[in-house]
């Protein structure tokens, strides 16, 4: 069993790492998701919040890490 | 055919790079368990790692046909931006001196040491660990590299190319391994995952774009230009987290 928790530990671990960057990600997804949903003759906007809002993340991950 | 065309070579590249980064740290694993209990163990449980991949692969692979392409693009590229951003993120940190630098030769002493001191504790069951030590090892990065292979083929019929980039970095590791007989300490992992968290990061978010049903600008060609985007960033975010060294060390 703990043999199984490490490996879906260690599986989990690909993906998250800082969890306020994972989530900030999910968080951007989710509101260009809304945007494409709700203007789909703008796609183009949800996919400008997609690209800056995850840059955005990643710089904010590494001032707050380089902070520390 | 052109567009397709356009993505073989960054496909093929994140692939191969990727790949290489995960076989340089399953083979240092396996070299520590040959080194200390000898070829059979360490063998084993790489080749039992291998064929429980294979296993994975033959039973998952037919299902991804079966997932709508749109999904399968949103699922893949939300996989994507946090693997690639994580990478990136890591590479920055160190590139920048705010942690330290992944060092192949220590993690191979402290895999050996770990080794040892189970070799003193049981002696009789030594071999099993050793096996289960690779078994593992092949199976976690082995599991990282078909996730890459699949995050980087399976939204455009790219499978095959994303393979090929794979299979040859980790046979080249593989060879390498064997001729020298020691960790690949000089290969420089972090500028590689520098480099794959950039191409890992624009692939993602051209992929979750895709599957938002967002019709980008020159199609394919604007991985291109995300990845520059994204390369432009992190050099700036190095600039601006780098720490003298002795502060970084300290």
């Amino acid at each position: 069993m703990t043999v199984l928790t490490n490996a879906l530990r260690e599986l989990a671990g690909l993906f998250v790492d800082d969890g306020a960057l994972a989530l900030v990600i999910i968080a951007v997804v989710v509101l260009a998701g809304m945007v494409a949903t709700l203007m789909p003759d703008a796609s183009l906007a949800a996919g400008a919040i997609l690209l800056f809002g995850c840059l955005a993340a990643l710089l904010a991950s590494v001032a707050r890490a380089a902070r520390r | 055919m052109t567009s397709n065309l356009a993505l073989v070579w960054p496909t093929v590249t994140a692939a191969f790079l990727a790949s290489l980064v995960e076989a340089v740290e399953a083979l240092t694993i396996v070299l520590a368990v040959a080194i200390v209990r000898g070829w059979r163990p360490a063998g084993l449980g790489a080749l039992a790692g291998l064929a429980v991949l294979a296993l994975i692969v033959i039973a998952l692979g037919p299902l991804l046909d079966l997932v709508p392409l749109r999904l399968l693009q949103l699922v893949i590229g939300i996989l994507l931006l946090l693997f690639g951003m994580r990478w990136l993120r890591k590479a920055i940190l160190r590139a920048a001196g705010v942690i330290p630098l992944h060092d192949e030769a220590a993690a191979f002493a402290t895999e050996t040491a770990e080794l040892r001191e189970q070799a003193r504790r049981n002696e009789a069951r030594l071999d099993w660990i050793g096996a289960l030590t690779t078994f593992k090892a092949v199976l976690l990065e082995g599991l990282e590299v078909v996730f890459i292979v699949i995050a980087l083929g399976a939204g455009r019929g790219m499978l095959v190319p994303a393979s090929v980039g794979a299979v040859a970095a980790c046979l080249a590791v593989a060879a390498v391994g064997l001729i020298v007989h020691r960790p690949l300490a000089r290969v420089p992992e972090n500028t590689l995952k520098f480099a794959v968290g950039i191409m890992l990061s624009a692939f993602g978010v051209f992929w979750t774009g895709e599957g938002l049903g967002v019709a980008w600008p020159g199609a394919d060609f604007a991985i291109v230009i995300f990845a520059a985007i994204f390369l432009a960033v992190s050099v700036a975010a190095v600039a601006l987290a780098r720490r003298p060294k002795a502060e970084a060390l300290s």
